[in-house]
């Protein structure tokens, strides 16, 4: 019987959090900005307007592709990608097709340790929103988006499921959010994923014939359920003995399924050509090292990760923790406030505790939190009177030991505090009854 | 007094001693074209004077200019020679005209144009073809026909033109005037309507090289808004322009001296090389073996990047209806749209791209034995307005030496070099020197005016 597998391939777009647009100074950051407020004429492609490149998108480019162990290409070059639109103003997007700044790297993740291969990273310009309004002869178009830098990340198509796909997505956030470049929000656009998605049959010698390309999906939940409807779709269509179309379709949030939006459009019909306006861009080998060495003293999920476990704090926690980056700091915070006594002790897993279950908040200051923490894991005030009638008959209760430690044997000692521990159902600590203890042996 | 035969310096020293105001010398030439413009049609839209009060000091404060309507005026329409573009008022203005503005210069008038730049005698043109001011029966060249016309005939003191594959220097040759095809970088190409954005450059169009040399100095220089901009400084072109380099070698490429040069421009040409003879100039020839490619190379890659550059005219935003494209921009654009698809990409596009890197090692290797080139600008001189409009291939071949410069990417300037003898009609040469060689081949050329005592006034009565 034919079986079928999975191939999945993910093309992910990240807005970064530049000041500028790419190509424009213009503010990147359009969010409840009023419509053409943040414009000019390069990003409305007025006539006569040209590209300036921006330095800090390239190098966050260069950021996230040493991050993701790729090559870096130290001459690449911009490219026009050309389709009308009517929300793309030049009639073409800014963008790298022949040489993407970062090629042929690759990601572990965290959970399930595997590791995906990444095709390409490359820069390019977002263009702007088309507004279909209440009126149905007329769409408004706002030109504040134009122009914002966008990353593009392609993996291979070398992931078999949904939920790997979704860590995936997961951790590409993560790594941007450390790297600082991008909040990668989905559900405001900032990072949009699109997967690439076929099945292979057991008779297919290289990858299917067709791909589905899947789109308008803003959530990690939702490009689970996207993948698997698709799954399940293609698999029917399959056993049927017939051959999925090649297509873009949109997923439908209100019945979590995929309805066809266009026919995919064959590469070669975006004619492709080098863009004449911008130099071309190259990384010289010490600006590289640099960049490395800088990359290198970031902070990155895994690096975070490890010191979060070194700590002994359980691994869900720690994901956890490394998933949120600020609860991350805020608790390496906390960490700094600990005595060495408390970091063996097992402390900072209450610390982790108190802060996961939200029992203390950590809107308090770090001052603030270490002290309601330390007072919460103090046992109550020692009752001495109390503790010395524990004392007196368990020493009565324990004649053998006790003379055993009179005559020398030190350890002895133990079976009467634990008597004391077991007997006060462990009201005191075991240190002051031991010092008690002692006194009254004297 | 004809204040339109005087020189830039002249005319700079008369508002200086204010024995002629700013508004006056508007006046003059704003009456220069009411009365030539209705015949020529050099002008396309004209301007009034600016109420901005430049600084007396400035170095250009009251010379009147034309421009080229491709370039970006604020407020001021701006057509490219386009119907599409009829009514479209830039927001902003392009970095050649602020550079102007603030150096005093005011604009008189937008010039007309090869729609698009799409053309080699503006009867591309969408507002009816530009007329020659020596004869009105022939073209005035193209794609910058109105700049040259307007500067010969007087309506301007100078003007800047576009040269994408010789459209400031064909014009020049054509009406008698110095034109400049700068080093691609030298000048700012922001807020100039792309034709070919890898070829496109910003140049001057003057009566005489020293007022080219002085606009030159204002217009050139690195941009922040165009990253293809020269980072280096440049230099002051007409202070260095009396000096003299000792030992000049001119080169004559054989390929521009072939059968196809008419008997007329052979003679001036050759006149011209006995005259630097005389001035001491050591003359050698030499071999562009690759010039018959040149405009297969530029088919090729100026359609394909004009393809992209209009892309944007989709009367969305701004601008007619994509119907208002005329012929010639459909046939470049639809050219061009076949070159950069898959299946023609590699064996045209690429291909062309492989050419021009070969073109630009010749020109290297041959400046290694030259200083500078001398070549005739046109092998003819103007044609008359209707002879090749309906054939685009002979059209093409009006560029055949001109183009070679713009693959290259090195500065030429188009010097008049007197009438032919037949249909006394201007004829030019050009010199072609090395990236950023600006410099030199001005002071080459001055040294030519000067020894044939300057070029032709344009004295003419037009009806």
């Amino acid at each position: 019987m034919t079986t079928y597998t999975p191939i999945i391939g993910l093309e992910t777009h990240v807005e970064l959090a530049t000041k500028t647009k790419m190509f424009c100074r213009c503010p990147a950051e359009y969010f409840n900005a009023p419509p053409n407020t943040a414009v000019c004429p390069v990003c409305l492609g007025l006539p006569g307007a040209m590209p300036i490149a921006n330095a800090q998108a390239i190098e966050w480019t260069i950021f996230l592709g040493i991050a993701f162990n790729c090559t870096i290409t130290m001459r690449s070059f911009f490219e026009r990608k050309h389709y009308f639109y009517p929300d793309l103003p030049k009639g073409y997007q800014i963008s790298q097709y022949q040489s993407p700044l970062c090629e042929n790297g690759s990601v572990t993740l965290p959970v399930s340790k595997v590791t995906i291969p990444i095709r390409r990273i490359h820069l390019e310009e977002d263009t702007g929103k088309l507004l279909h309004g209440n009126n149905e002869n007329t769409s408004l178009i706002d030109f504040n988006r134009s122009g914002v830098p966008l990353v593009e990340v392609v993996t291979e198509p070398a992931i078999s499921d949904s939920r790997i796909a979704a860590e995936y997505l997961q951790t590409l956030q993560k790594y941007v959010q450390y790297l600082n470049i991008s909040d990668a929000d989905m559900e405001n656009g900032s990072m949009r994923c699109e997967p690439n998605i076929s099945l292979k049959s057991s008779s297919d010698k290289g990858l299917p014939g067709y791909k589905v390309e899947v789109k308008n999906i803003n959530s990690f939940r939702f490009v689970r359920k996207a993948i698997d409807f698709e799954l399940e779709r293609q698999a029917g269509i399959l056993r049927k003995g017939e051959i999925p179309a090649q297509e873009t379709r949109r997923y439908m949030e209100s019945t979590g399924s995929t309805a066809a939006m266009r026919q995919k459009e064959e590469a070669h019909d975006y004619r492709y050509m080098p863009e004449p306006d911008i130099p071309p861009v190259v990384i010289g080998e010490e600006q590289l090292q640099a960049l490395i060495k800088r990359v290198k003293n970031t902070e990155l999920p895994h690096t975070r990760l490890k010191t979060l476990t070194d700590l002994h704090i359980k691994q869900e926690d720690a994901l956890l923790l490394m998933d949120d980056k600020k609860l991350g700091d805020y608790l390496l915070g906390l960490v700094q406030l600990c005595t060495e006594v408390e970091k063996k002790n097992g402390f900072i897993q209450k610390l982790v505790n108190y802060l996961v279950n939200k029992k203390i908040s950590h809107t308090l200051s770090k001052h603030e939190f270490y002290a309601k923490a330390t007072a919460l894991s103090k046992p109550v005030e020692t009752d001495m009177a109390s503790l010395k009638n524990y004392i007196a008959s368990a020493i009565e209760n324990n004649k053998g030991a006790v003379s055993d430690y009179k005559s020398g044997s030190i350890n002895a000692i133990n079976a009467v505090v634990g008597s004391v521990m077991k007997e006060s159902k462990g009201s005191f600590q075991a240190k002051i009854v031991l010092d008690e203890l002692k006194k009254a042996l004297r | 007094m004809k204040l339109h035969h005087l020189s830039i310096a002249q005319l700079r020293a008369m508002l200086t001693e204010k024995q002629i105001s700013k508004g006056e010398v508007f006046d003059y030439f704003k009456k220069r074209i009411q009365k030539l413009n209705p015949t020529l049609n050099a002008i396309l839209t004209e301007t009034n004077e600016s109420v901005e009060t430049a600084d007396v000091t400035s170095p250009l404060y009251g010379i009147p200019f034309s421009m080229k309507d491709t370039y970006l005026t604020k407020g001021i329409r701006t057509t490219a020679g386009s119907r599409l573009l009829k009514d479209y008022i830039p927001q902003y203005d392009a970095t050649a005209y602020a550079k102007l503005k603030n150096s005093g210069a005011m604009l008189i008038g937008k010039t007309n144009c090869d729609a698009w730049g799409h053309g080699s005698s503006t009867e591309n043109s969408d507002f009816g073809p530009v007329k020659n001011p020596w004869n009105t029966d022939y073209v005035a060249g193209g794609s910058s026909g109105g700049s040259a016309a307007s500067v010969i005939s007087g309506m301007s003191m100078f003007d800047i033109g576009e040269d994408t594959g010789g459209s400031i220097r064909l014009p020049s040759s054509f009406c008698s005037t110095v034109g400049l095809k700068v080093s691609y970088g030298l000048t700012s190409r922001y807020g100039c309507i792309a034709y070919a954005s890898s070829l496109d450059t910003v140049g001057p169009i003057g009566k005489s090289v020293e007022d080219v040399a002085i606009i030159l100095e204002v217009i050139s220089g690195n941009d922040p808004l165009d990253a293809t901009t020269i980072r280096k400084k440049t230099p002051q072109y007409s202070r260095s322009l009396r000096d003299e380099r000792k030992g000049l070698v001119i080169g004559l490429p054989k390929e521009y001296f072939k059968n196809s040069l008419t008997p007329s421009v052979a003679k001036r040409i050759e006149e011209t090389i006995q005259l630097y003879k005389k001035l001491g100039v050591t003359f050698k020839e030499v071999s562009l073996s690759l010039t018959d490619y040149a405009i297969a190379v530029y088919y090729l890659l100026a359609t394909s990047e004009t393809s992209s550059n209009l892309a944007r005219y989709d009367s969305i935003r701004f601008g007619g209806d994509r119907s208002e494209f005329g012929e010639e921009a459909k046939r470049r654009m639809m050219l061009g749209t076949f070159t950069l698809s898959a299946g023609y990409y590699d064996a045209y596009y690429i291909k062309a791209t492989k050419v021009r890197s070969l073109i630009k090692q010749e020109f290297d290797t041959v400046f290694k034995e030259v200083d500078m080139l001398l070549a005739p600008t046109s092998p003819t001189p103007a044609f008359k307005l209707g002879e090749k409009v309906n054939d685009p291939l002979q059209m093409y071949l009006s560029d055949i030496f001109t183009i070679p410069t713009n693959i290259a990417g090195i500065p030429a300037l188009s010097v008049p070099c007197g009438l032919s003898e037949d249909t006394k009609l201007p004829i030019g040469f050009q010199l072609l020197g090395p990236a950023l060689s600006e410099e030199l081949l001005l002071q080459t050329a001055f040294r030519y005016e000067n020894a044939i005592g300057g070029f032709l006034k344009f004295d003419k009565e037009i009806e």
